[in-house]
């Protein structure tokens, strides 16, 4: 298995691309906003009565559902007192006319383990707290589900997984003849920091203009992107996805990342 | 989090001696696999990547070339060998695919894929054993290895990693550190261009102590990329002996 410039997949006219460009540099955009403006975000909790936890999220046209059902299992050898978190992430085929039937490709396996590592290296799940008796401990399953695929999959996919933890709760650990079992007609609110919840923001680059949220065709259109993942004023995660970055740039970059914080936590504070 | 075996950092001096701002010991060969158009051997101390270079050559299949530039492919992957602990499957990993697609999108800013129309350039680097920082290394390696098949491009991509450790933004991580520290933060930088191609990063880490580490990676990039040069120029002063004598 090795990595291919997926460019060949998708791809845009060149006509549309120079459209994109020159739009960019007179800080403006195909759909009106400015360079530091997330488009409308929306969030739903609880939309999956099956899941221990799920939300889902819009932003813009960007659709990503996530749930989260709760195990019972053995903790890694590292940490034997601390629950498990599984993120996984599905492209669906519904969600662009570019994405094919199959396992997760690489895209979709950046994508959850950028997430993963947003909520694993911030404190907004106390997992010391998902140990349970007997040397066994919670596990997170969490899995992402891409409904529709309008660009910035990953500021949209983190939104939708934080909000699904949060809505989770625990079934609780009952006694059986071979050890313990979940009951999941009893339940246990699961112990989230919300001060704490991880924030990703993305940061596109074309030219050397800076700007956040790129929708699809922008996307396509990007020289550069990096991903910074916030938990109160900490970063917990970085990705570089594509292109090459000054230091100069970076600190932009830093800096508008903030303010991209701060809308998707004015979205967030609806739910929450 | 678990304590670690031995202290990480005391009185300003690391596990293994190394002061924190200090590479561990670094050997690079180019041109080491004689059929691959272009090869390398890089180690930061006990992490050993070696990188061979096929192409640019026809692609295949051919519904994925482009029509105006050329397609790189990257592999990157860990010998079941190559782990201290348990055997590692050689079945690639989740972690090894995100790691072939950071590697591919940290060397194609330096490569002049425009170059090379309906072409594909492959790259495969092996890990041989691991102790911390194999991504970066791989980096060297690979781009050593593109510069040694004469492939077309802007800057070479030199990797460092650095980290967090006892609050201590240090240099090179080994494999101790990576597991016990409380940040991981690997580099790819073109030392000519001054541009970073590979950014990582996990932990919890202030804008301050981020910004402090970008610039002792780039003191390690620099440090590596002398060294790069003198393999890169042996390699070819060796071939103009044995084509022109001494």
């Amino acid at each position: 298995m090795a990595s291919i410039s997926p460019y060949g997949k998708r791809f845009i006219s060149y006509l549309r691309r120079e459209q994109i460009k020159r739009l960019i540099t007179a800080d403006a955009r195909l759909d009106g906003r400015s360079l530091d403006q997330l488009r409308t975000c929306e969030v739903r909790l609880g939309v999956v009565k099956t899941a221990d936890g799920s939300s889902e999220v819009r932003l813009g046209k960007t659709q990503v559902v996530a749930g989260v059902k709760v195990g019972l299992g053995q903790p890694f050898p590292d940490a034997p007192d601390e629950g498990v978190l599984v993120v996984n992430a599905e492209v669906l085929p519904h969600a662009s006319p570019y994405t094919e039937v199959g396992p997760p490709d690489e895209f979709a396996i950046e994508l959850a383990r950028v997430v993963d590592r947003g909520v694993r290296h911030s404190s907004y799940v106390d997992f010391k707290k998902l140990a349970v008796e007997g040397g066994k401990v919670y596990l997170l399953w969490v899995d992402l589900y891409v409904i529709n695929d309008d660009g910035n999959l990953i500021d949209a996919a983190n939104l939708a997984a934080v909000t699904a933890l949060k809505n989770t709760t625990l079934p609780t650990v009952v006694k059986s003849e071979n050890g313990v079992k979940l009951d999941r007609e009893n339940r246990v609110p699961m112990a989230i920091d919300v001060e704490s919840v991880p924030i990703a923001v993305s940061v596109g680059k074309i030219g050397n203009v800076l700007f956040l949220d790129p929708q699809f065709e922008e996307e396509l259109s990007l020289d550069g992107r990096i991903v910074l993942t916030y938990s109160r004023d900490q970063i917990v995660a970085v990705q570089k996805t594509l292109g090459a970055f000054s230091r100069t740039e970076l600190e932009a970059a830093l800096e508008l990342s903030k303010r991209g914080r701060e809308q998707i936590l004015h979205c967030l504070s609806k739910v929450f | 989090m678990k304590k670690p075996p031995v202290p990480l950092l005391q009185n300003g001096v690391r596990a293994d001696g190394r002061s924190p701002d200090q590479m561990r010991e670094i050997e690079i060969s180019v041109g080491v696999v004689t059929n691959a158009d272009g090869s390398a051997v890089v180690s930061y101390g006990n992490t050993t990547a070696v990188a061979a270079v096929y192409g640019p050559r026809e692609m295949h299949p051919r519904h994925l070339s482009l029509p105006d530039r050329g397609v790189m492919r990257v592999r990157y992957h860990m010998a079941p060998f190559s782990t201290k602990d348990e055997r590692k499957s050689p079945t690639p990993s989740r972690r090894e695919i995100e790691i072939s697609k950071v590697l591919r999108e940290a060397l194609e800013p330096a490569v002049m894929l425009e170059q090379y129309p309906r072409s594909r350039i492959d790259v495969f680097v092996e890990i041989l054993q691991a102790d911390g920082s194999t991504r970066v290394a791989s980096l060297t390696a690979a781009s050593l290895a593109l510069a040694d098949a004469g492939v077309y491009m802007r800057d070479v991509v030199i990797g460092v990693s650095v980290g967090i450790v006892n609050g201590t933004v240090v240099l090179d991580l080994t494999g101790l550190e990576d597991q016990y520290g409380e940040g991981d933060l690997p580099v790819g930088y073109m030392p000519n261009l001054q541009k970073f191609t590979l950014l990582q990063l996990d932990g919890a880490w202030s804008r301050e102590k981020f910004l402090e580490a970008l610039s002792l990676a780039v003191n390690g990039v620099n440090y590596v990329y002398q060294k790069a040069r003198d393999a890169l120029r042996n390699r070819y002063m060796s071939i103009a002996e044995e084509i022109y004598g001494r």
